[in-house]
Order: C-alpha cells, then structure tokens, then sequence
C-alpha cells in the first residue's frame, strides 16, 4: 500500500529540481505525441529547442528569445504576486489588449508631432490600460466579494471584442486602404519601440521585464508588503492576525499585475507588432499562467521559465515551416508542461510511504 | 434597422438551442461543486467534448455517437483534473486552468482536418400533431432529443441532490469532508466520481455546440461558454433549478444579440457580442453578495491524514 505524508516542511530540493522534472516528462510524452502525429520525435525535440539557440540561423532566432520572452516574463511576474496571495487574475489576456490600445492610442492621437515626451506618455497610457482593466474584478472583489477568476476572464472577451471594434473604427488607419488596423507605429518613429541595439531584439519591454524582476524580488524578500503578500497565501487567518489588509492586498496585487500586463501590451503594439489588429493578441496573457506556474512563483525563476516559453513558441514557429509540426501542437506541449508540473509538485509537499498505515 | 425581421417564436425556440450547451456544463459543474471541488477546466471539457463529438459524428455518420464519444471525452479529460486534485493533492484553481490550456490545445489539433465539414444532422424527435399546436408547437415540439435530455438532467440532478441517499452522501462529503471521512465515506471516490460526471456533462454541451447549435468545427469554438456555464453555477446559489433558469436568461441574451446584429441595428456587432459577457459580470456582482449557499469545503484539498 502507497500512501502520502505530509512533510513538515516543504522540500527545498524538490521545489526547485520539480521545474526540471516536469520539462523532462514533457519533452517524454511531447515526443511521443509527435510520434503519434508521424514526426520523428528527436528531429522534432532538437528543432523547438536546439535550432533556435545553437542552429545555422541562430543569430535571427535569437532575438526573438527577448522579444518574445519579455512580454511573457513581465506579465507572470505580475500574476505570480497575486497568485502567491490566492488572488487569481487570469485576465491577463484582457489587460494586454487594454495596455496595447490605450498606449497605442495616445501615440495615434500625436501622429504626426515629433517630440521625445511621446513614447514616455505613451508608457505611462499602457500602464494605466491595464492597471484600469485590472482595477474592475479588483473593485468588484473589494465592493461586493465578486469572484475574480471570472469577473477577469470574462473581461478578457470584452477586451478582444473592444480591440475588433478599435481596429475597425476609431483607430483605423485612415490611409489604410480600408484594410481593419491602426497605422503602424514603426514607421512613426517618436512612438516606435525600437531595438535599442540593432539586431539584438533588446527594446524597452525587455528593460522593463527586467526591473520587473528586481521589483519583485526585492518586495517578496524584503518588503512588509511581500511579507504579507506570502503570509496571506500560506495562512490567511493568520495574516488577518498579524495586520494584514486583505482589501488592500487585492488592489494591489490585479493592479500590479494588470499594469505589467498593459505595459506588456505596448511594448509589443509599439515594437515588434507595430499595429493594432484585430488579432493582435496572442495569448501570452495566458501562456504567462504557466510561466508564473512553472518558475514557482519566484522572479528568478519566471525569468528562466519565460525564457523557455519563449523558446517553444520560437522552436514552435520553426518546427511548422520545417517538419508541418502543428501549431497546436505547441500548445498541447505547453498544457502539457503545466499538467506535470502540478502532478510533481506533490512530492514537494508530500512524502511516499510503502507499507500499511499503522493503526491511529 | 428592421425589428420584425426577429420572428418570436424562431426567437424563443432559438434560445432554447442556445441555452442547451450552458444547461448540460453549468449542471455538471454543479454536481462537481456539490461535491466540494471546484474544476475551473470547464471551457477545456467542453471544447474537447466538441471536437470529440463533431470527429466521432462526421466518420461514424451518426450523430448520437457522436454525443456520446463527447461525454467520453469529456470525461477523460476531467480524469486528467480528478488525478492532479484528488491524487496528486495539487491546487484546484491552477489544476483547472490547466485542462483548460491543455483542452483547448489538444481540440485545435485533433480539430484541423474538421475545418471546414458539415456534422451529419441529428432529427428532431416526432411529436407528430403537438408539433402543429400554433406558438407552442413550433417553440416546445421542434428539437433534438438532446436538448431535452438536458431539462430532464437538471430534473434528474435535482431530485438526486435532495431526495437520494446518494445526494445526501454528495452534499455531505461537499460541506465537510473531515466530517464525511470520519463517518467511513470515501470522499476521494465520492469527489472522482462527481469530476467524471460534470466532464461528461460539459463534453455533451460543447458537442452540442459544433454538432447542432453551429454546426460546424471551428478552432476555440466555445468563446468561453464554459466560464459562463462557471459563474451561472454561483448564480443559481448551487441549485439545479435556478442553473436551468440561469442558462435560459443567457440564452436569450445571447440569441437577442445575434438577431439584434442580424437585424442590423445602430449599435456595432463587437459591443453586441461583447453583451452576455458584460450582463455575466453584471448578474455575478448582484448575486455574489450571498455566498452562505456555496458548499463549504469547496476548493479545499482533503488529505485523510490531516
């Protein structure tokens, strides 16, 4: 007979190897779907995640690991406050969308001005998208204890119908030839996030997914409100005990993680998606859910796990114009890695036993 | 803008197709609920179930195995949730989400070579001269066995919950599972039975989605009628009744607004569409301020050494 124990304390080794294990699994039974779907599984493997870093035309794919991975890093950071505090915003999605066509807005609204302060507005517009997106589950959880899984899900619907409709309308170029889409901000050069470095894929989104990190290490590590931020996701009555304002909590974290989402958004709208479309998004909203998941809530660990989302979306990319891989393949590879990261993670908590309980 | 182009009765026995996916996923979660888990994966279930029922019915050519190959599947991804929480004790919440992204990746795959196809049709059942009443002929008397299987599912649920043994068992391993494993219930039995049970159920919605209400297969088809089918069940305060009343009145939302856009009226298509989920967040702020109806243990991982 097998059964758990709860360890008393949670395995630190465990913790930080089960990331591993869950991406070892995944690449197992990831190979194996390829080979249901007829592709060599170790052609495939070696295509998603060797090619892009070390293969003949690494030096284009490489980039793309920043470009990609700095929205994905800089909303999982956000969420991972949140979820670390049993606050669950999974409307990140939504808050992307919003961040991108507020940012993009005020960028539109100058064209054709020229002037530096643009791009900061601009920043500063994104932020407030997302972080006023966020703000409505979080007021309505605060107001009226409404939940905030669906409040901000549904909102994500909202946001994809708004984005039609902006790209349609009001913000429609209007020497687009009728075709749906904004102008593009990179041939407006006072609202183009640039590379800062030519070929380097390193833009301001990157930057900022990078003090994103060092912001959020510092507040869970030293900061009273990361303290209460663990406290509350650990022991909520005892957080209550201790002082902690589970409103205030709330507000902060969906405002926080919203405002990164919608800096997210810009950055990309401005950068390297240029325009708004009516498909502008791509989901990293919620593929930064497994981000957030997979680098176990912690800052260093979501910089590495975005990096290796980012990876598969690249390798993904390629491994549909090489080998006909599809492209949601990808995503059941990503599913996937979620889905055995949850399933290991229990011996981090729990211990197996072999042998019959003794008698209580 | 035209409103007599909306024919009533095409109108109210089209929002009873449109209500039928929302009743079969809202009451399984309710079930699921009931039991004290909370399985977020409702939109993968069902998007799985849609793609599993419009596969089965276009090859087999029959569309009831196509509702069943749905329930199927739908269950054996919920299998996938009863594993990680019940088994492997992990956290509900990003369990479901989980099934959700996994559900919604494996239907886009399984779906790409259904683009694109027309499902065999399932019959309307006979109802010989009720269906020539006038109004309530063409309204009542005019569907699919399936959607009535739904009505009677909720009936069934119901009477279930508060007259069986069994329901008794359910609720009481949903309110304190301490309480019900100390009596000798096998909670996690109890819960994996509950999971299989509202998988199936969400499996038959989406089917119902891409095999009647559409009928086609489209990538993501399900535009998040399983987050809706979640928030009704908060709604209907956990009662299978108020469930079925629920997924009527966002039936009929939904179907006014695709008449309203059919009727080309003022307002733009995007904010038409975006109403169900606007009027979803609306209801759930009006209803959430009673949450005494929810079952306490819901979400809380039971481990029998505690």
């Amino acid at each position: 007979m097998i059964r758990l124990e709860k360890r008393p304390q949670p395995s630190r080794a465990l913790s930080l190897s089960t990331p591993i294990m869950a991406v070892l699994a995944t690449f197992f039974f990831g190979g194996l779907l390829f080979v249901v779907l007829g592709k060599d599984p170790v052609e495939a493997l070696q295509t998603i995640f060797w090619q892009p870093i070390f293969g003949e035309y690494a030096f284009y794919y490489r980039p793309q690991l920043l470009i990609k991975g700095a929205p994905l890093v800089l909303i999982a950071i956000g969420l991972s406050l949140g979820f670390k505090a049993g606050i669950w915003n999974i409307g990140a999605e939504g808050q992307y969308i919003m961040g991108a066509i507020f940012g993009a807005a005020v960028g539109l609204a100058f064209y054709p001005a020229e002037g530096w302060y643009i791009f900061p507005l601009m920043v500063i517009a994104g932020a407030l998208g997302g972080w006023a997106w966020a703000m409505i589950p979080a007021f309505l959880k605060v107001r009226f204890g409404t939940n905030e899984i669906l409040v901000s899900l549904m909102l994500v619907y909202v946001a994809e119908q708004f984005l039609a409709s902006m790209s349609l309308g009001l913000l429609k170029n209007p020497e687009g030839f009728g075709f749906p889409g904004s102008r593009n901000l990179q041939h407006y050069a006072p609202a183009h996030n640039a590379e800062l470095l030519a070929g380097s894929g390193m833009h301001w989104g990157v930057i900022a997914a990078l003090i994103a990190v060092i912001f959020a290490y510092v507040l869970l590590a030293k900061h009273r409100l990361g303290f209460a931020i663990r406290v509350t996701g650990e022991a909520p009555r005892a957080a209550r005990f201790s002082g902690v304002n589970p409103a205030r909590l709330v507000l902060f974290c969906l405002g926080t993680s919203g405002l990164l989402a919608g800096l997210a958004g810009m950055f990309e709208v401005s950068g390297p998606s240029g325009q708004i479309t009516i498909d502008f998004n791509v989901g990293y909203g919620f593929t930064a859910i497994i981000v957030a998941f997979l680098g176990r809530l912690h800052p260093i660990g979501i910089l590495l796990a975005g990096g290796l989302m980012a990876l598969t979306y690249i390798g993904g990319d390629i491994a549909q114009s090489n080998l006909g891989l599809p492209a949601a393949a990808i995503q059941v590879f990503q599913g996937m890695l979620l889905f055995f990261l949850l399933a290991l993670d229990v011996f981090t908590h729990y211990r197996l036993r072999f042998g019959a309980a003794e008698a209580a | 803008m035209d409103l007599s182009a909306i024919n009533p009765l095409l109108f109210v026995a089209g929002f009873l197709v449109a209500a039928t996916p929302l009743i079969f996923a809202a009451i399984g979660e309710l079930v699921v609920e009931k039991s004290g888990v909370l399985n977020l994966g409702v939109e993968g279930m069902m998007i799985t179930g849609a793609i599993c029922g419009f596969a089965t019915a276009v090859e087999t050519g029959s569309p009831l195995l196509g509702f069943a190959a749905a329930a199927v599947g739908g269950a054996v991804l919920s299998l996938l949730f009863a594993f990680l929480t019940q088994v492997a004790l992990a956290n509900q919440v990003a369990s479901g989400l989980s099934l959700t992204l996994f559900g919604l990746g494996l239907s886009a795959l399984i779906g790409q070579s259904y683009v694109g196809i027309k499902p065999p049709r399932l019959g309307d059942i006979d109802f010989g001269l009720l269906a020539d009443i006038p109004v309530i002929g063409p309204i009542f008397f005019t569907h699919d066995i399936i959607l009535y299987l739904g009505i009677a599912l909720v009936a069934g649920v119901w009477a279930v919950l508060k007259f069986t043994r069994a329901g008794l068992i359910l609720r009481a391993v949903g309110e304190s599972h301490d309480a019900a494993h100390a009596l000798g219930y096998k909670v996690k039995h109890i819960r994996t039975t509950a999971i299989l049970f509202g998988g199936a159920c969400a499996g038959l919605g989406g089917a119902y989605i891409s095999l009647i209400r559409v009928p086609q297969w489209t990538e993501g088809m399900t535009a998040g009628i399983g987050w809706i089918a979640l928030a009704l069940v908060v709604f209907a305060s956990w009662k299978p009744w108020r469930a079925l009343l629920g997924a009527y009145l966002f039936g009929g939302i939904t179907q006014l607004q695709l008449n309203l856009q059919g009727a080309g009226v003022a307002i733009p298509v995007e904010y038409l569409a975006m109403s169900p989920y606007i009027i979803t967040i609306i209801v759930l702020v009006v209803l959430s301020a009673d949450k005494s109806a929810a079952p306490a243990s819901l979400g809380r991982t039971f481990h029998a050494s505690n």
